[in-house]
């Protein structure tokens, strides 16, 4: 509370009757401008908040929306990248890896694409994971890792009943279906670890040799290689989808498991599913 | 500062810009100065100043400076769209921009540093806002007239002349303003494109803007605020005080020397004849005899005004001067005791020492300006124009591999600051056995991958390093990639690590 407002002996001003051990404050005027300057800037809020949307429920007078200001930035982006996306649209992969101008583009665009569409299965680098969602990443391809084989995949998907040309195949269930019996199953789980040196039952392996040769050999090889043609996977190696232990053999041998990977035809715009096929081709196991 | 006791006088005699209004109304009004016209060495210097300063500022955008095709041919651009500092030979990435910083660093304790010596020769002399003021008031008196005259005019009819005069004035003032709002435009943009531009109504929006607020508040400015930019809105009056001691030039009335004031007849007065000449001609509206003061700019042209009437008086010149507060009170000291007259104008003289211009405070000051340009030109000389960057993908950290092996993928990118394209080999030093595959690019004649620069700009590779499988690999294995030029020198390298399971 000001105590005593007393006017100032050399400047003639009055303090502002605060004192602080000794100490006044004159109470000197703000100069003209300086006020009405502050005077204007209280006009300028008002008149602010009345053309825009200031308050929760106002819109303001100018009709100005955050909103349509994006559509339009967005709008704009995609006028701009237009004539690239129609050359993306048209040509194929092949051509587009061997444009410097055309793949830099679609791998940049193909990042974001596969985040937005594509990483919610396989992980945003394309790792994959255990379970049935395939590394992208690596150098094991169950339907091929050329430009071509991964364009067909990626437009028509995996038994998803959405295209004609859909990568199709189907493992018999050898356990479910009493095809083969536990101790057969086993014996041929034996054989397969047998590819990747670990069976841990030599006898049991040389047992699933004939059972393998009859019942497996036709899709996944003689020697476990696989075949693409089928979607079989290759079983001589270190990579797989549904874990490589006996355990995991042996599940997969009775009653095995197949995923299933949406077409993008319809969904995608072409020259999105050419980016993200030369995108998918650069994460480290193009062909 | 204030060491010294201001000669008290009566109310009415002050100036009255800075006397307060008795009734505590809201506000204060601003008393309009009319400085008048003033020769004499301190504003030959000040013009001098005014003209250099203008003179860099208004020509230096069109400078050219030849750096070959496609590049900006601008000797000073702060290129936004392109993120780059063209000044002479220099060119900034905005990686840089510490170089501004060191600059303005560099800035500030010069600034410190000539403060602590000579005063505030800022303000008074190369301060913008004085430079244009003083431009825009030499504009005023050539259309208007000096001090009396325009005293005159403003207080006669609002008549033909007055308004013709006026708006002669503003006219000028508008043009000046809009040259000065031109050029910092220019300083972004390609000076006779954006000068066209601007003229011919194709520039952008962003460009008319900025003309538009550099302009209108230079008129703003110097044309209407003027003194009042130093007394209520700059920050610096406030705290340099800082750095001035009683060692300091500062503008001082000799008041041992002009007190008691009076008629040039007579006995028992000081050399001040009360002319208020000092008063006249300063742009602040202040008087220099009420002693040291915070709307004091320190310009020193109540120093020619009141030599000029010395010397007319046919009186030693200095009563005002650039004087330090120490030899300020030494003077007065040495004469408190003899009465006015040249007995004591020559005792009050004998008293005074050199200003003390090496003292703690200015040392210091020296030493960081010192340091901070050491640093800067070090810095500066051993900036790289080609860097290499290596960041390692974390999703996936690695990749098992169909034989067991594991594999990491790199994104490495080449910062190349010159013009230079040939392609440099990229080598890896890692433990054997590592084997590492760049995308999407040629091999040299060892079978190195080749990457090119891209000049002026960053080039960016994915490349991909695998080690087989069957080999025991700790959790995280350092490596090095290393470019090489055509003549196998490494021109750049960096170190990352590789990442595998746990073991």
């Amino acid at each position: 509370m000001p105590t005593k407002i007393e006017k100032d002996s050399l400047t003639g001003t009055d303090t502002t009757g605060h004192e602080w051990d000794g100490l006044k404050e004159l109470n000197t005027p703000l100069p003209k401008w300086w006020l009405y300057t502050f005077y204007a800037t209280i006009v300028f809020a008002v008149v602010w908040m009345v053309i825009y949307p200031s308050i929760p429920g106002w819109k303001g007078t100018s009709g100005w929306v955050a909103r349509e200001a994006v559509v339009a930035d967005v709008a704009a982006a995609q006028a701009r990248n237009a004539p690239m996306m129609a050359r993306l649209r048209e040509a194929t992969p092949a051509q587009i890896a061997a444009d410097p101008e055309m793949r830099a583009f679609a791998t940049a665009g193909g990042r974001v694409a596969f985040a937005n569409n594509c990483a919610g299965c396989h992980g945003a680098g394309g790792q994959g994971a255990i379970g049935g969602f395939p590394s992208l990443a690596d150098d094991e391809w169950i339907w091929g890792g050329s430009l071509e084989a991964i364009q067909h995949t990626i437009r028509h998907g995996i038994r998803a009943n959405e295209s004609d040309d859909q990568r199709q195949s189907m493992m018999p269930r050898f356990g479910a279906d009493a095809l083969l019996t536990r101790a057969q199953i086993d014996d041929v789980a034996e054989h397969v670890l047998s590819f990747t040196s670990r069976a841990t039952d030599q006898a049991a392996a040389t047992r699933g040799v004939a059972l393998y040769a009859e019942q497996c050999a036709s899709c996944h090889g003689e020697r476990g290689e696989g075949n693409r043609e089928f979607g079989a996977p290759r079983l001589a190696d270190q990579v797989w989808l549904y874990g490589g232990s006996k355990r995991d053999i042996v599940a997969m041998i009775g009653n095995p498991r197949a995923g299933v990977m949406p077409s993008w035809q319809g969904r995608l715009d072409p020259a999105i599913t050419n980016m993200l096929t030369l995108y998918v081709h650069s994460l480290g196991g193009g062909e | 500062m204030g060491t010294i006791e201001a000669p008290h006088r009566a109310k009415a005699d002050r100036p009255a810009a800075t006397q307060a209004a008795a009734d505590q109304p809201m506000y204060a009004s601003r008393v309009k100065v009319y400085p008048k016209r003033v020769f004499g060495k301190v504003r030959s210097v000040k013009w001098a100043v005014l003209i250099v300063c203008l003179v860099l500022y208004y020509v230096l955008p069109w400078l050219r400076w030849d750096r070959g095709e496609g590049v900006p041919d601008q000797a000073v651009l702060v290129d936004i769209s392109n993120a780059r500092i063209f000044f002479f030979w220099i060119e900034l990435w905005p990686q840089e921009i510490y170089f501004l910083a060191g600059g303005l660093i560099l800035g500030a304790f010069a600034l410190f540093a000539v403060s602590s010596l000579f005063g505030r020769l800022w303000c008074g002399f190369t301060c913008p806002q004085t430079v244009w003021t003083d431009l825009f008031m030499w504009v005023e008196r050539w259309i208007q007239g000096d001090r009396n005259a325009r005293m005159k005019l403003d207080q006669g009819p609002k008549d033909a002349n007055y308004w013709t005069r006026k708006a002669l004035t503003h006219g000028v003032w508008v043009l000046i303003a809009a040259a000065t709002g031109g050029a910092w435009v220019m300083y972004f943009n390609d000076a006779p494109t954006v000068t066209w531009a601007i003229l011919t109504g194709g520039a952008s929006l962003e460009v008319y803007f900025f003309f538009a607020l550099f302009a209108g508040f230079t008129y703003l400015l110097a044309g209407w605020a003027r003194e009042q930019v130093c007394t209520y809105m700059c920050p610096w009056p406030r705290f340099q005080a800082a750095m001035l001691d009683e060692n300091s030039l500062v503008v001082t009335y000799r008041d041992w020397r002009g007190e008691p004031r009076g008629k040039l007849k007579g006995e028992g007065h000081g050399d001040c004849v009360d002319c208020f000449a000092c008063v006249h001609v300063c742009p602040t509206g202040i008087d220099i005899r009420d002693g040291q003061q915070l709307e004091c700019i320190g310009c020193g042209l109540c120093v020619d005004a009141c030599d000029s009437v010395m010397a007319k008086l046919g009186k030693p010149k200095g009563l005002v001067a650039f004087e330090t507060l120490k030899n300020l009170s030494a003077s007065a000291a040495a004469t408190a005791a003899i009465r006015p007259g040249p007995e004591r104008q020559k005792a009050g003289m004998a008293a005074r020492h050199m200003p003390r211009f090496i003292r703690p405070r200015t040392i210091m000051y020296a030493g960081a300006l010192t340091l901070v340009s050491v640093v800067m030109l070090g810095a500066f000389l051993l900036r790289s124009t080609l860097d290499v960057t290596v960041i390692r993908d974390r999703a996936p950290l690695f990749v098992r591999l169909s034989d067991g092996g594991i594999r990491n993928a790199y994104t490495v990118k080449i910062v190349n600051k010159t013009r230079e394209e040939a392609p440099l080999a990229l080598v890896l030093s890692a433990p054997e056995g590592f084997r590492m595959v760049v995308q999407d690019v040629e091999a040299d004649a060892q079978g190195r991958p080749l990457l090119p620069r891209r000049a002026d700009g960053i080039a960016q590779y994915r490349v991909l390093v695998s080690v087989p499988g069957g080999r025991r690999l700790a959790e995280s294995t350092p490596v090095t990639f290393r470019l090489l030029d055509p003549a196998g020198r490494a021109v750049a390298s960096t170190s990352s690590t590789f990442a595998g399971p746990r073991p």
